[in-house]
């Protein structure tokens, strides 16, 4: 944690969206965000206010209205170039006629690492998922979690030092995603990544995050930020007071004033 | 919107501009025998024969169909040619898409029917029909009911009633199948008997499927009335003036591209039609599926 | 269950054809029908065995036309749509000219090709065929280019992949299905347009000239025989691209 630059910076940032027929919508408001290196940030909030808007700005995916953002001190257009962070989506969007391992190559192939490279690196991915035996399957051949999980491969590949990662256990069953949130906090530690990391649910956020920020919809902007400083994340931390206390807190900022926010969260 | 749709236009003007363009680019520095590689001819040969001047060609519609006297300008022989060959691709479609979803719903209704069917429905499109054109033709001299006598244009409805019952079929039978189970046990749960479901949830859901199968049995059915007309020797239509007319090419070439210019008319007024129809039908068509 | 609907589907065909022809046979001979109105099945067997070393001749003529024309029509299509998605403006400006290709009556261009490239030679009825197979093939590549999920989208451009790089990754790959239906449906089209190009003019070879002559010789049954032959090549080609098609769908998972 040398580096005294975030690895995101997110300044007054702005997002409108015009529809066809000239209607707008302020997908964002005035957001301000600073996330740092090897730091774990969640966006939690009801649908519509925003953070996977957020997530795709940091990515580059779509362009801002006002503002500013800095990845690693790049526009977030260099940064994407220079393929500073791995993404992963809710879908897990494995190409279905690649095999298990062509899929977490595709990023290498696609900036020209040769084949032995590939190779290595996807051996040693294979291997940190646990799926080394499912290298030749095909993506239909996989469970829901699976899938997930060599998806998460693929965006490490390039060992980028931001992971953008939006609702990615969103459509797992609960027993499956608790694994995969054990999972990913290993992998973080292994990799020592920051990340952004979008979700709906809230024992989720608390569980695997540093800080959780929760967002609030129409036009979507940050209500509070929730720190929690949790001595270790593994399964004894789900039965802690602490744990509970974290989650009561976002809880209450959801709910607070805002009525129809709170029936947007699902405590899953 | 309509902003684009103007902008649709002005592209699409362009479009047939530039093919013109090409028409005459090539014409003007072709050579006249064509691009010849060993003895196959590679690109077409540039004579005023083979590529009259599209210029030519339009001048062409303007001039009389002969030059015998009281001979009708060329435009309106060719629109009334193509509106013969109209009337009957009309009727041979109306007769494939009764035909057509007959059989879905017999297909539907039925799984040995539809094991036993669908594949020679499938097979029945590998064979033309247009191709025993000239054997149908001899069955209809031989049907003779009391005072009715059975025309060669009967013939050609009919073969395009062939053509066009296919996509009818195949595409009827997949939007009736397309209720998700979900939506079947809803109407299950309510007791509906199968006409209810018919009425209420399949056909319903089968209008995204339909819609882009009539348009395609319209095609059908005027490309075998056109092919039809010229196996059978049915006087009147476009088919068979497009064969006249490439008879006299070589005195007179533009005049070829006249009843060509009418096929192209037909096909985009029934392409027009069935746009109508899809237009009456638009609540149900949230999401359309492509032939 | 699986081995009785595995009876059905392949059973209820056979056992309908088998039906359908004998009660074909039956009324021919019963109410002694006439070849010329139709021959019997069995009548048309005959023939076509005694006719097998012709009927092959004009088969493989028919056919060669027709496997050319779908090789043109199948590589333009690809090539073409491949350009169209990549430009939008060639898109908008082919849309009033494959939406004409699309509706006309393409073996109508016949006598204009045989003028252009020489009624002599056969080259005017496999242009017949490429133009024929061409609309669906550029239409179903299209679509198929155009079936992609914003999901890989997104990922592609997160990698900051190039263009050439998505289409060879992503599109292409993903619009295999789509080709190969436009394939299967162009088979067909390839054969049908090809034969029916002989009957606008042209070189006296193949099925469709041979089923004319026939007729016009009252050589009905004979006629019925070339028929058949026509039914065979038809099958050929759909049941090829649609085997390739079966094919290439286990081999994608999808």
């Amino acid at each position: 944690m040398t580096d005294p630059r975030p690895a995101v910076r997110i300044a007054s940032v702005d997002k409108i969206f015009r529809g066809r027929k000239g209607a707008e919508v302020h997908a964002l408001s005035d957001v301000s965000l600073d996330v740092a290196p090897g730091e774990f940030v969640s966006l939690i909030g009801p649908s519509g206010c925003g953070k996977s808007t957020l997530m795709r700005l940091v990515a580059d995916l779509d362009q801002l209205t006002a503002g500013e953002i800095e990845v690693f001190g790049k526009t977030p257009e260099q940064a994407r170039k220079d393929q500073d962070y791995g993404i992963a989506f809710q879908q897990a969007g494995l190409l279905p006629w690649r095999t298990v391992r062509a899929n977490i190559e595709l990023p290498l192939e696609i900036h020209g690492v040769d084949a032995r490279g590939r190779a290595a690196r996807s051996d040693e991915l294979l291997e940190l998922i646990g799926l080394a035996d499912f290298a030749d399957h095909h993506p239909d051949q996989l469970s829901g979690g699976m899938k997930q999980r060599v998806a998460i491969a693929r965006a490490l590949a390039e060992r980028p030092r931001l992971l953008l990662m939006d609702e990615p256990f969103g459509a797992l069953d609960e027993i499956t995603r608790e694994h995969m949130q054990n999972e990913l906090v290993a992998l973080c530690k292994e990799t020592g990544a920051a990340v952004i990391f979008v979700t709906h649910s809230i024992p989720e956020a608390v569980f695997l995050s540093d800080r959780v920020v929760v967002m609030s919809p129409r036009p979507g902007r940050i209500k509070d930020i929730v720190t929690l400083d949790f001595s270790a994340r593994d399964e004894e931390l789900r039965e802690d007071s602490t744990f509970y206390d974290g989650v009561t807190a976002v809880r209450m900022l959801l709910h607070d004033g805002a009525a129809d926010g709170a029936r947007g969260v699902e405590n899953r | 919107m309509r902003r684009s749709r103007l902008n649709g236009v002005l592209w699409g003007i362009l479009g047939v501009l530039a093919a013109v363009a090409v028409w005459e680019g090539y014409k003007a520095i072709g050579p006249a025998e064509g691009v010849v590689v060993g003895d196959i001819v590679i690109l077409p040969r540039t004579t005023d024969i083979a590529m009259p001047h599209t210029w030519d060609v339009l001048a062409r519609l303007f001039e009389p169909v002969t030059r015998a006297a009281g001979a009708d300008v060329l435009w309106w022989a060719v629109l009334q040619a193509a509106a013969f060959s109209l009337g009957i691709a009309a009727l041979g479609w109306l007769l494939g898409v009764i035909s057509g979803l007959a059989l879905a719903l017999l297909m539907q209704r039925w799984v040995t029917a539809e094991s036993a069917v669908l594949p020679w429905v499938v097979l029945s499109q590998t064979v033309p029909l247009i191709a025993i054109a000239p054997l149908v033709r001899r069955w209809g001299s031989e049907i003779e009911i009391g005072s009715f006598q059975w025309e060669n244009w009967m013939s050609v409805a009919v073969i395009a009633s062939y053509l066009a019952f296919f996509p009818v079929a195949v595409s009827a039978l997949r939007g009736l199948k397309s209720p998700p189970a979900a939506d079947i046990d809803l109407f299950r749960a309510y007791a509906a008997g199968w006409w209810t479901t018919l009425l209420r949830l399949r056909l319903p859901s089968s209008v995204p499927y339909l819609l882009p199968a009539l348009r395609l049995a319209a095609a059908n059915a005027v490309v075998g009335t056109v092919v039809a007309e010229v196996s059978i020797g049915l006087g009147g239509g476009i088919g068979r003036m497009i064969i006249e007319f490439a008879a006299t090419a070589s005195g007179d070439p533009a005049k070829t591209y006249a009843p060509i210019l009418g096929a192209v008319l037909i096909g985009l007024v029934s392409a027009g039609l069935v746009a109508l129809i899809g237009m009456g039908l638009k609540r149900f068509r949230r999401a359309e599926v492509t032939a | 269950m699986k081995a009785l609907a595995g009876t059905r589907t392949v059973l209820a065909p056979v056992a309908l054809g088998v039906l359908a022809l004998a009660l074909w046979q039956a009324l021919v001979v019963a109410f002694e029908i006439k070849p010329f109105l139709v021959p019997s099945p069995l009548g048309i067997g005959g023939a076509f065995v005694d006719t097998a070393d012709h009927i092959l001749d004009a088969a493989v003529q028919t056919g060669l036309n027709a496997l050319i024309g779908l090789g043109i029509g199948a590589v333009t299509g690809i090539l073409v749509a491949i350009l169209a998605n990549a430009l939008r403006v060639l898109d908008r400006m082919l849309v009033p000219l494959v939406a004409s290709l699309a509706v006309i009556p393409i073996v109508a261009l016949a006598p204009i090709f045989y003028a252009m490239f020489g009624a002599a030679a056969n080259t005017g009825r496999q242009l017949v065929a490429a133009v024929a197979v061409f609309v669906p093939m550029y239409l179903n590549t299209l679509q198929g280019l155009r079936q992609v999920e914003p999901v890989h989208r997104d990922l592609m451009r997160s990698y900051a992949a190039t263009a050439e790089q998505v289409n060879r990754m992503l599109l292409l790959p993903g619009a295999v299905p789509y080709v190969l239906n436009g394939l299967k449906i162009g088979s067909s089209l390839a054969v049908i347009s090809a034969l029916i190009a002989e009957y606008f003019g042209g070189p006296a070879n193949g099925l469709g000239i041979a089923i004319t002559s026939s007729a016009a010789g009252s050589n009905y049954t004979v006629a019925w025989a070339y028929v058949l032959g026509a039914v065979l090549l038809g099958t050929l080609f759909y049941g090829v691209t649609a085997a390739l098609e079966g094919w290439s769908r286990r081999r994608r998972r999808t």
